[in-house]
C-alpha cells in the first residue's frame, strides 16, 4: 500500500497548532509562577520549627512525586468536583494541577537553595539586627534566587513538555490541536511529523533564552 | 462511610488486572532500557564523538520531546515506514526508547565520574577493555548510578500510565472503566493513586537507603 504525504490539510488547520503552542507556553508559565510561590512558601515552612508542618509538607511532596501526573489531572478535573458538587473549566483545572505538581518539585529546589546560602551571609544578616523576615527577604531570598535560577529554567522546560498531557481533558494546547487535526483530516503521519519537532525546537529556544536571562540577571547582581 | 469502603473493596478485582498490566509494562521497560541504556552510556563515555553522533542526536530528541508526543509519533509513524504494531508493543517500544535515553545519560555520568587514574591503572596491569569495565569501572560507578536510576524507574512506572491513552487496560484505564460504570470518580482515583504511591514510595525509600549506604565513601 502506498501512502502519499499531504501537508495541505495540516497547513489549512495550522492555526490550531500555533495557538496550541502559545497556550502550552502560557500554561507552563502560569504554572511555574504559582508553583514557585507554593514551593518557596513550603520550603520556608519546612525550614521552620514545627514538626507537624514539616511532616505535612513531606506528605504533599511525596504524594505528588509518586503518582503519575495523568492521574493527578484526572483526580483534580473529575474526582474533586464530583465530591464537592461544583465544576470548573478544563484549563483552570489543569493550571491548578500543574501548579501543585510544580510546587511539589520546587519545594526541594528552594529547600536546597536556602540551605546553600553561605553561613557567613546568614550570620551577617543576624549581626546587623535584621528581623527573621528581614533576613529572609533581604539576604537569604536574593542569594537563593541566584543559586536556583538554572533549576527553575529546567523546571520550566519540563513543565512545558508536561503540558502535552492537558490534551486528555480537552485543553486546546498543542497536543490537543494535533489530535484534533488527526481525527478530522486523518493525516496522522503528517501531523506528528510536525508536532514532535515543534516541541523540540520550542523547548530548545526557551532553554537558550532562559540561559541568556540567567547570565543577564547574575551579571546585573554582581556589578 | 462503610458503604464507600465496601464499594471500594468491591472494585478491587477489576483494578487488579490493570495493576498487573502496569507492573508488566514497567518491568519490561525497566529491564530493556537498563540493558540498552548501559550500552549507550558506555558508547557515550568511550566512543569518539563522530561515532556516537547519531546516538547523541536520538538521545537529545527523545529527551527534548514530551513522552506523550514520542508515544503518538511512534504509534502513527511506524506504519508509515512499514511496521504495523499493536498498541502494546508500540507503546513498549516508545517508552523503552524514551527511558533508554535517560538511562544512557545516567550511565555516562556515572562512568565519567570515575577518576582517569583508575583506567590507567587497569591498563598498566594488562586488563583488556571489557575487563577494565567489568572489574574496575563498573563496581565503582554503580554507586553513582543506582540512586538516579531508581528515580528513573519510578518515572517509568508513572510513564506507564500513558499506555491507557492508546487503549491498553492498565491500572489507569481500569480505574477509568470502573468509574465509567459506577460514576464514583473520587474514591476510585484515590485508590489508584494509593496503588501507584505504594509502588513508587517503596522504590524511593530503596533509593534513599542505597544513597545512605554509599554515603561513607569519599574521594
Amino acid at each position: 500500500m502506498e501512502y502519499y504525504l499531504n501537508f495541505n490539510l495540516v497547513w489549512r488547520h495550522s492555526a490550531r497548532l500555533w495557538w496550541g503552542l502559545a497556550l502550552s507556553i502560557e500554561l507552563a508559565a502560569i504554572s511555574i509562577l504559582i508553583g514557585c510561590v507554593i514551593g518557596f512558601a513550603l520550603a520556608v515552612v519546612y525550614g521552620g520549627k514545627s514538626v507537624i508542618l514539616r511532616k505535612l509538607v513531606t506528605a504533599y511532596v511525596e504524594f505528588v512525586r509518586n503518582v503519575p501526573l495523568l492521574l493527578l489531572i484526572y483526580l483534580v478535573f473529575y474526582g474533586i468536583p464530583s465530591a464537592g458538587g461544583f465544576a470548573y473549566g478544563a484549563t483552570e483545572s489543569f493550571v491548578a494541577t500543574l501548579s501543585l505538581y510544580a510546587g511539589a518539585y520546587l519545594v526541594e529546589v528552594f529547600r536546597a537553595g536556602l540551605d546553600a546560602v553561605p553561613k557567613g551571609a546568614r550570620d551577617a544578616a543576624k549581626a546587623i539586627g535584621l528581623t527573621p523576615w528581614g533576613q529572609l527577604a533581604h539576604v537569604r531570598f536574593p542569594i537563593m534566587l541566584r543559586i536556583v535560577l538554572p533549576s527553575l529554567s529546567n523546571a520550566f522546560i519540563s513543565l512545558f513538555k508536561d503540558t502535552s498531557l492537558a490534551s486528555v481533558i480537552a485543553v486546546p494546547e498543542l497536543t490537543y490541536g494535533a489530535n484534533w487535526i488527526k481525527t478530522n483530516t486523518f493525516r496522522a503521519v503528517e501531523v506528528w511529523m510536525i508536532v514532535g519537532p515543534l516541541y523540540l525546537v520550542t523547548g530548545y529556544v526557551i532553554l537558550v533564552a532562559l540561559r541568556g536571562l540567567e547570565q543577564l540577571l547574575i551579571r546585573d547582581r554582581r556589578r | 462511610m462503610s458503604d464507600t469502603f465496601a464499594f471500594v473493596v468491591g472494585t478491587l478485582p477489576f483494578l487488579w488486572q490493570g495493576l498487573l498490566m502496569t507492573l508488566f509494562v514497567s518491568l519490561i521497560v525497566v529491564i530493556c532500557s537498563l540493558l540498552l541504556g548501559l550500552l549507550v552510556g558506555v558508547a557515550f563515555a568511550y566512543a569518539s564523538w563522530w561515532l556516537t553522533l547519531p546516538l547523541r542526536a536520538a538521545s537529545d530528541i527523545l529527551r527534548g520531546t514530551p513522552l506523550l508526543v514520542v508515544i503518538f509519533s511512534i504509534y502513527y509513524l511506524l506504519p508509515f515506514v512499514g511496521f504495523n504494531l499493536q498498541p502494546l508493543p508500540a507503546f513498549l517500544l516508545a517508552l523503552t526508547l524514551f527511558k533508554t535515553a535517560h538511562v544512557g545519560e545516567i550511565a555516562r555520568g556515572a562512568i565519567q565520574s570515575i577518576a582517569k587514574g583508575q583506567t590507567d591503572a587497569g591498563k598498566a596491569i594488562g586488563l583488556t577493555f571489557p575487563q577494565r569495565l567489568l572489574y574496575v569501572i563498573f563496581p565503582q560507578a554503580v554507586r553513582r548510578f543506582l540512586p538516579p536510576w531508581i528515580n528513573s524507574v519510578t518515572d517509568a512506572v508513572k510513564g506507564s500510565s500513558l499506555i491507557s491513552l492508546v487503549g491498553v487496560v492498565d491500572l489507569m484505564l481500569a480505574a477509568q472503566q470502573v468509574i465509567g460504570r459506577t460514576y464514583e470518580p473520587l474514591p476510585i482515583y484515590l485508590l489508584a493513586a494509593a496503588m501507584y504511591f505504594v509502588i513508587n514510595y517503596c522504590l524511593s525509600v530503596l533509593s534513599r537507603r542505597l544513597e545512605a549506604r554509599y554515603a561513607y565513601i569519599r574521594e
